[in-house]
């Protein structure tokens, strides 16, 4: 199990190195990093220009290039943004924050949600709950995240305060203007909505999923030998089914994440919300190859991540599962 | 029996026919369209007005009629969607089952390189893709300019084969150890003939239900390029159900529920209805399928 883990990891690395050389190739090519700081600094002198190549590694050739880009990353003397010169860190630490809470906040509530109602349809299969958590799922999974974004907002933002003249759920930010400080209660306000846009996809996704996965379960002979003991029906359908029925929804739930990242990304953006999605297409239309490189690098290093565990979470879950 | 059993499926035939509705107004725009699409519905002032006789869904900015935009936009993102998903499906065939039948470091590769995209987020690679695409000289030759049609089905078509070469590849690995597969082999055919003749045709389920998905898939890629302002120009105030839901955005500030409503909504049908198919068709031919379940 240990080495199986342990070879799995060290496959994760040169993975990672390969991915982010691509990452530099089509990054370097569809955003033309030189061309986006002209713009950006247009009186930038000689030798400014120089250290800008020398710290990305914008030499001529791309090989040479990304490994002394990858040496400044490693040692962390990362490169200031092509607008307004800032360093990178500080925002990119604030903005995977952000993501993180909102994405924790929208997994759980969704996880959560999806497995009760998954678990509710696969009790009698055919039935009208079943129907009705089926048909659910099918207009969720519809809903694009910018549409349920747009309608809710226009509902919150417009309609809500015209009828009842108060503002329940604010529809952009973190915090209202010139907000100081933490406040518990007007940040929940202000993350409903993304995470309600957010968590309608993993309900859908969820639901399903489980549905489907406690319906093999509750066919197996394992299921009757419960019931022939003379376990409770609760006992049983906790216990044996619901128990095996999670271990493939975990690791599909482990393959999600660029899912739910890119769900972040699109819902982030209309709610205005400094997360990371916010943070890409600003950097992407600004064509800022310093802001750009290190996210990308967090996001496949993350998906790797998710991978290896999605692997492992299966092999130690399901005992069926032998590893050489 | 296939048929049968798709057409005991009630949502999947209302969902073919509001469809078929849709695709026959879309072909027939010429007489359903009620105005043109760069033409104002009166003279000004004729922005935002709210749904009327004259403007049945009512007009936008510039006092163009939404229900006729509606129409021209449709057509363009069908286009699209169709278009991408033939091309991602012929592909996706080829690759799985070649990888599938032959195995090897040829299957490992492919297989990795699909999972690695598959798990990305799609935004961020189809934009990141995209200006790669956009800066390659030869290639914005033979497929046009990053704003244009031919651009985006060979974008959308360049991320949508991978979804389908793993359902194709995964069918491929169950069939290639069956009798039949093995008598042909023994019979002297050649390796591109099976996979013609034996293994894409046994197949054809699967495909199809990809296929569907695909469509799906295309169009809201196009719609979630075009939201964010990376989708296709068409050109001369032609749109796309993506830039239409686009414009839904500014709806938010000014309150022109209409302007937000009305998209999204055939967006969210359309979605909806192909969804619904394809699922009708994975039951109807899926031989493991009973009624009941």
């Amino acid at each position: 199990m240990f080495r199986f883990a342990l070879r799995r990891s060290a496959w994760a690395i040169p993975t990672l190195l390969l991915v982010t050389f691509l990452v530099y190739i089509a990054l370097r090519m569809g955003t033309d990093p030189l061309a986006s700081y002209m713009r950006s600094n247009p009186r930038a002198t000689r030798s400014k220009i120089a250290q800008y190549k020398e710290l990305n590694g914008l030499g001529s050739n791309y090989v040479t290039g990304y490994f002394s880009w990858l040496k400044n990353f490693v040692t962390f003397n990362w490169p200031k943004s092509i607008k307004g010169s800032r360093e990178v860190w500080p925002e990119l630490k604030d903005a995977i924050a952000n993501s993180a809470r909102l994405g924790i906040a929208a997994t759980t509530v969704g996880v959560f949600i999806g497995l009760t109602i998954g678990i509710f349809a696969a009790l009698r299969p055919g039935g009208k709950r079943d129907v009705a958590v089926n048909t659910a799922a099918f207009v969720g999974i519809s809903i694009p995240p910018y549409i349920s974004a747009i309608l809710l907002q226009l509902l919150f933002a417009v309609y809500w305060s015209k009828w009842f003249g108060n503002t329940l759920f604010p529809t952009s930010g973190v915090y209202p203007p010139g907000q100081d400080g933490f406040d518990l209660v007007l940040m929940i306000k202000h993350m409903a909505l993304p995470t309600v846009v957010v968590a309608i996809q993993i309900i859908a996704v969820y639901s399903r999923y489980m549905r489907s996965s406690l319906l093999d379960v509750l066919n197996s002979d394992y299921m009757r030998t419960a019931r022939s003991k003379g376990l409770s029906e609760f006992r049983i359908l906790m216990r044996h089914g619901v128990r095996n029925a999670l271990i493939p929804v975990i690791t599909i739930a482990a393959l999600d994440i660029g899912a739910i990242v890119g769900g972040l990304i699109i819902t982030e953006n209309i709610f205005d919300y400094p997360g990371t999605g916010k943070y890409f297409l600003s950097a992407f239309g600004n064509g800022d190859f310093p802001l750009l490189m290190p996210l990308m690098v967090i996001i496949v290093a993350s998906v790797l991540l998710f991978n290896l565990l999605a692997d492992v979470s299966y092999a130690i879950l399901d005992p069926r599962i032998r590893l050489d | 029996m296939a048929w049968k059993r798709f057409a005991s499926h009630k949502a999947a035939l209302v969902c073919s026919a509001i469809l078929g509705f849709l695709v026959l107004a879309i072909v027939l725009s010429p007489l359903t369209a009620r105005y043109g699409v760069n033409e104002s519905v009166k003279a000004p002032p004729n922005s935002y007005l709210p749904p009327s006789k004259l403007a049945w869904l009512g007009t936008d900015d510039i006092g163009r009629d939404l229900y006729s935009r509606l129409i021209y936009g449709t057509r363009v993102s069908l286009l699209i969607g169709l278009f991408s998903a033939f091309i991602s499906v012929f592909v996706g065939c080829v690759v799985g089952a070649v990888a599938g039948f032959r195995g090897g470091r040829f299957d490992d590769v492919i297989m990795r390189v699909t999972d690695l995209f598959l798990a990305f987020p799609f935004l961020v690679a189809l934009l990141v893709v995209r200006n790669m695409f956009g800066s390659i000289e030869w290639l914005t030759f033979i497929v046009g300019e990053v704003s244009s049609l031919r651009f985006i089905i060979f974008l959308l078509s360049f991320f949508g084969w991978m979804g389908v070469a793993r359902i194709v590849r995964g069918q491929v690995l169950a069939l290639k150890e069956r009798e039949f597969i093995e008598a042909a082999r023994a019979s002297g055919a050649s390796r591109s003939y099976i996979i013609k003749r034996h293994l894409i045709p046994n197949s054809i389920g699967p495909i199809m239900v990809a296929l569907t998905f695909s469509v799906v898939g295309a169009i809201s890629g196009e719609a979630t390029l075009s939201f964010f302002g990376y989708g296709p120009q068409p050109g001369a105030g032609a749109t796309s159900l993506g830039l239409l839901v686009g414009q839904a955005k500014g709806a938010v500030q000014t309150g022109f529920w209409w302007i937000a409503l009305f998209p999204c909504l055939v967006l969210v049908v359309i979605s909806l209805c192909i969804n619904f198919i394809g699922d009708a068709l994975r039951d109807a031919t899926d031989p493991r399928m009973d009624a009941g379940k």
